[in-house]
This record gives C-alpha cells, sequence and structure tokens, in this order.
C-alpha cells in the first residue's frame, strides 16, 4: 500500500483549529494555498463587507472543510473529500457569477440567487456521487488498486465501495446533496410568497401518506420477509443440486473408475490423487476465477504430470500473477521439468515451488531422486537443454540446474516480468 | 520393534476411526501411542488423564475441531504439544489451528516415518512445517510491514520477516529438509530450527491482517 503515503502537492484543505479566529477557515486555506493567513482574514472581511459574500463564504467553508490537521487522512475518505470540494467549489462558482450578474443590474434578484447556489452545491454532490469519477476526481485517485481494471468496467473505483463505512459515507454525502436541494426549493417558494399555498398541498399529502403506511406497513413487512426467506431458501436448494451434480460428475463417477480398476493400484493411485486434486479446487473454487494466473497454471500443469507419469507433485505458490507470453513459457518450462522430475526422480515427490516478486517470477521443481553429475548431462536428459533452458533463454529468462549424485535434482527458472 | 524408552508418548484424535487405525500402525514401533479419542470431549478428558508428550490432532472434527481441543486442553492448564493433522491445507484451517497453539502442521498423505519425525521434532520443541504452510507464511508476511497495531504494547518486529527467516521458509518450501537447509545455507541445522521456531512464534502472535483474517474465516464456517 505505498500509495497511501503518496504526498499531494498541496496540503490537504482543512480547518486549522489550533490558529483560530472564529473556526479557523481562514488558517486553512491560506495553509492550502501556501500563502500568510492574515492576507486570506483580510480578504475574507473586504468580501464580508461588501455585500456579506465573505460571511456567506465562510460559513459554507465552516459546513463543508472538516477540521484538523492536514496529513494522514484515511483512505476511505479520499473520495468523500473531492466530492465536497467539488460540490463548495461548483457552489462558489455559481455564487459569483450569479453576484456578478446582479452587480451588473442583470436578470437576477435575491429570490433566485440563494437557491440557485443551493442548487447548484446539492447537484454537484448528487452528480458526482452517481457518475464517479465524470470530473476527473478518480483520474486523481492515488489509492486506485494497481490491478488492471477490466476493460468493460467503465468506473472502477467509486460506484461500487467495497467497505460498509464508504458506503456510509457516500450515502451521507447523497443526503447532504438532496437536502441541499430540497433547502433551495424551499427558500425559492418561502421568499417567491408561495410557500403558504404549498405547506396545504404538502400537509394533506403527508397526512394521505401517513394514514396508507400505518394501515398497509404490516402487510408490506411481512411480504418482504417472505420474499427474504423465499429467496434465501431458492439460494439454498441451487447450491444444493450443483453439489449434487459436481459430485455426481466428479466423486461418483472417479469412485465406479476405482472399483473397475481395483486390480491396479497404481492406476487408483493416480485416480484418487487426481480427484483430490479436483475436489480441492472446487472448495476452494479457484476453477472458475477468470484467465489462468500462474499458481493456478502450474496446479494443471502438475495435474497432468501426476496423471501422465504417477508421480506425487505438489505445488507451492506464493503470490500469484497473470500470465502473459514470458509466463506462459515459464509454465511449459517448469511443466518440463516435472516431466524430468517424474521420469528420472526414482517415484519420489516432486515440489513446485512458484514465487512472485515484482520485478521477477521464480519457479523452483525439485525431486529427491538419485540426482546426477550436472557436468556431465546424460544423454538421455539432453532434451533438457531445448525444452527448458532455451525456452527460458528465448524468453529472456534464466534456467538453472542444480543437481549431485544422491542429492537429488532442482531446477530452477527465473523470468523477469514484463514491463507494463 | 519396541519404542526407546525415550519415545514420545502419543494421542491421536481423530473422528474417522479408519484414519486413526491407519496412524496406529503407521506409527507403531516409532513412538508410544498412549490412546487415542474421537471427539473433542473424549480428547480432553484423555488429556487429562494419560497425560501425553505430543497430540496428534485432526482439524476438521464436530463441535469446534481441532482448534477446541487447544483451547479447552489450555483452559486446564499445563497442555501437551500439539501436532495438527489434516487432509485439509487450505490457508485458513492450517492457520487457524497454528494461532490456537499447535507447534506444527502436516497433511495426512505424509508417509510413517516422516510423520514419528515430525512428532519427535515437536515433542522436542521444535516446530514443523509442511511446505504448504511455509508458503502460506511468506504469502501472509509478503510485502511491507503492515499499518501500526492498534495496541501500543504490540511488538512490530512480530509483523514482519528477516531475511535469513524468510529464506529459511522459501527452502522449506520449496522440498527442503532441515539438514539441507543448513547445509545449502552454511548454519547449523539448530539455528534453521531457531528460525523455524521464530517464524512460528510470529505466525501465532503478529496480528497481521492476512493472518487474522484467514483464521477467523475458519471460525465462521465452524
Amino acid at each position: 500500500m505505498e500509495a497511501v503515503t503518496a504526498t499531494r502537492q498541496a496540503p490537504v484543505l482543512r480547518r486549522d483549529t489550533n490558529n483560530r479566529v472564529i473556526a479557523g477557515v481562514c488558517s486553512g486555506l491560506a495553509r492550502h494555498i501556501g500563502v500568510d493567513p492574515l492576507i486570506v482574514r483580510v480578504a475574507f472581511v473586504a468580501a464580508a463587507s461588501a455585500g456579506g459574500i465573505g460571511v456567506a463564504i465562510y460559513l459554507l467553508a465552516w459546513v463543508f472543510v472538516p477540521a484538523g490537521d492536514a496529513p494522514a487522512r484515511p483512505v476511505r475518505l479520499r473520495t468523500g473529500r473531492g466530492t465536497v470540494e467539488i460540490a463548495l467549489g461548483v457552489a462558489l462558482l455559481a455564487l459569483s457569477v450569479l453576484l456578478t450578474f446582479r452587480a451588473l443590474g442583470l436578470l437576477f434578484s435575491d429570490v433566485i440567487v440563494w437557491p440557485l447556489v443551493l442548487v447548484a452545491a446539492g447537484a454537484a454532490l448528487l452528480w458526482r456521487q452517481t457518475f464517479g469519477g465524470g470530473w476527473g476526481g478518480s483520474a486523481a485517485r492515488p489509492d486506485a488498486p494497481a490491478a488492471p481494471a477490466h476493460p468493460l468496467s467503465p468506473r472502477p473505483a467509486e460506484v461500487a465501495p467495497r467497505t460498509p463505512a464508504d458506503r456510509a459515507a457516500l450515502i451521507s454525502r447523497a443526503g447532504l446533496g438532496v437536502a441541499l436541494v430540497i433547502a433551495a426549493g424551499f427558500v425559492f417558494l418561502s421568499a417567491s410568497g408561495a410557500l403558504s399555498a404549498a405547506r396545504d398541498v404538502v400537509l394533506s399529502v403527508l397526512v394521505v401518506a401517513v394514514v396508507l403506511g400505518v394501515i398497509f406497513a404490516p402487510v408490506v413487512m411481512r411480504l418482504v420477509r417472505s420474499l427474504t426467506e423465499e429467496r434465501a431458501e431458492r439460494i439454498r436448494s441451487q447450491e444444493r443440486a450443483e453439489m449434487a451434480a459436481h459430485l455426481h460428475d466428479s466423486v461418483l463417477q472417479t469412485l465406479a473408475l476405482v472399483q473397475q480398476r481395483a486390480d491396479d493400484p497404481r492406476a487408483v493411485t493416480a485416480l484418487a490423487r487426481r480427484q483430490e486434486r479436483e475436489l480441492r479446487s472446487w472448495l476452494t473454487r479457484r476453477v472458475d476465477a477468470g484467465p489462468l494466473r500462474l499458481g493456478r497454471a502450474l496446479e494443471v500443469a502438475a495435474s497432468e504430470v501426476e496423471r501422465d507419469h504417477g508421480v506425487v507433485v505438489d505445488v507451492v505458490a506464493v503470490g500469484d500473477a497473470d500470465l502473459d507470453a514470458r509466463g506462459e513459457a515459464l509454465v511449459a518450462a517448469a511443466r518440463e521439468a516435472m516431466v524430468n522430475a517424474a521420469k528420472f526422480g526414482a517415484g519420489s515427490p516432486v515440489d513446485v515451488y512458484a514465487e512472485t516478486s515484482e520485478d521477477e517470477l521464480q519457479v523452483y521443481v525439485r525431486d529427491r531422486g538419485p540426482g546426477f553429475d550436472a557436468s556431465a548431462l546424460p544423454a538421455d536428459r539432453r532434451g533438457v537443454r531445448e525444452s527448458i533452458v532455451g525456452r527460458m533463454g528465448r524468453h529472456g529468462g534464466r534456467a538453472a540446474i542444480h543437481s549431485g549424485p544422491g542429492a537429488g535434482t532442482e531446477v530452477e527458472l527465473t523470468m523477469p516480468r514484463s514491463v507494463s | 520393534m519396541r519404542p526407546g524408552p525415550s519415545a514420545p508418548r502419543v494421542l491421536i484424535v481423530d473422528d474417522h476411526q479408519l484414519f486413526r487405525a491407519g496412524v496406529r500402525s503407521e506409527l507403531e514401533g516409532l513412538v508410544d501411542i498412549a490412546g487415542d479419542a474421537a471427539t473433542v470431549d473424549d480428547a480432553v478428558r484423555e488429556i487429562e488423564s494419560i497425560r501425553p508428550d505430543v497430540v496428534l490432532l485432526d482439524v476438521h472434527m464436530p463441535e469446534g475441531g481441532g482448534v477446541e481441543v487447544i483451547r479447552r486442553a489450555a483452559a486446564e492448564g499445563d497442555p501437551p504439544r500439539f501436532l495438527a493433522l489434516s487432509v485439509s491445507d487450505a490457508a485458513e484451517d492450517v492457520i487457524a489451528v497454528i494461532r490456537a497453539g499447535a507447534r506444527g502442521y502436516v497433511t495426512k498423505s505424509i508417509s510413517g516415518p516422516e510423520l514419528a519425525d515430525a512428532v519427535r521434532r515437536v515433542n522436542e520443541g521444535d516446530a514443523v512445517f509442511s511446505p504448504k504452510l511455509a508458503g502460506f507464511v511468506l504469502d501472509a508476511f509478503a510485502g511491507g510491514p503492515p499499518a501500526p497495531a492498534a495496541t501500543a504494547d504490540h511488538d512490530a518486529e512480530l509483523d514482519q520477516l528477516t531475511p535469513r527467516e524468510r529464506e529459511v521458509l522459501r527452502h522449506l518450501a520449496r522440498g527442503y529438509m532441515y539438514k539441507e537447509i543448513a547445509l545449502r545455507l552454511g548454519i547449523s541445522a539448530k539455528t534453521v530450527e531457531a528460525h523455524v521456531s521464530a517464524v512460528l512464534r510470529k505466525l501465532q502472535l503478529s496480528n497481521r491482517h492476512e493472518l487474522s483474517r484467514w483464521a477467523v474465516e475458519r471460525r465462521l464456517v465452524e
């Protein structure tokens, strides 16, 4: 999570409650833009005396800018801050445009200025909430996951918050936006004198709503609850059916084969082993996890080698990576190494270890067979040169073979990761 | 062949009768099998009455499984050493039982002599890591140190492996024995054991996110 430490150019805009006169808005703003607080304060006072704009801006900032020290914000709040800042910015922009118009004597009276400012702020909050990074917010989001985004998913980060806390923050911001827009409506109605008429209508609608609510609430509640239960039950029975189908296709099938081949212990062992591997991966649900990644590809290769050569191949993978052409070459070379270990390892189990680091992929394939003198590669193992060493070399990787009489054999494969 | 007088006394805990019998015959003559138990309650009672040195513990049993046995034995005071033995090699199973207090984890496909060797090592106070477990630990401790722990008294050192410990674990994951690792790294087998024991301690005490997550997932399932 290095992204957490990524710094912004300017300190985050926060109210500086340590150096405050009223609420720390001026000193916070001063620190944000990097000037002396006194300048900002003078500007605010000047703006306040010029028709009260300064007061309005100050109050808005008091509401929207959180207090506290600038650094080390929790990651999940970043999007929230961006949203609120943008809403605030839009409100101020609208305010300045309208005030300019008014100063020029054009179109607008006070009846319309304040409602429009509120609507602008509320709308900004809601639009940004709904359409995520539409305004360049998420592009600047420093903690966006480095994982490759699916090309079909349009907005990676903000649309689907992952933690309950994220979701709560999102909802509360949306609520704030709605409240602002409603408040704008009220301000407009009351300023234009239409509020009292509207109040009568609203009141009667409200009374009807409450009456209906009291009457139908229990029915609706029961309906919702029974629907939820029914849905849960359906999911359960679907899962049962899926499991039954899977057991039928795999485990029962294998048991039938085991009975047929009961006189061939080697075949029975291989069948049991293959079924075990298959059932394990089904239980941990690695099979349907999208494209083949390194760990899974090695598992598949190991299970094929096990099936063909009747030797146990155990795979341990630390970290994982998507497979590009180099990764595929690495898996192919590792598979070849497994075949060799199975053939020449005198039936000893084969250990495969894969490690993914930032700049390279490494795979070790080891058997505990008789080993050989590495300096004098036996004639029957010449294939190793082409299929392992040569293949790795062509893709920019390396292969090293460590062996000694009686010490088993280990093939070490290293492939640099492509710069993406 | 009778086990020597210094052979560890072993209790086998597993809810499958067939498997208990299998382990018994595999270990016959290699260790002193003091008894067996099929349920969590039986296991706790047997531990209390026969006081074995090492308990071979199945992870998956009704009523809480191996983790529950370790927890209740520890509550009684002076618990024996536990070696977990399971068909499962899912991270949450392995990590949960290690964090509960087991000194090692091996899968049921292990051969008789290897199992006897693992029992002896656990009895001597060493830790026993299967290649799979070593891989999980490397995965869990991958990357930089986690965010500072919430508790002030937490030892930050617990949340990271030293380069040497990492090297030892990588060799374990590659399938090397302690003696072979010692030879390759140019250190004594005792030092290798010390590194593995240190890793075990970190595994049990660290509050790295991955470890607690795995441990918690297991509890939710049961």
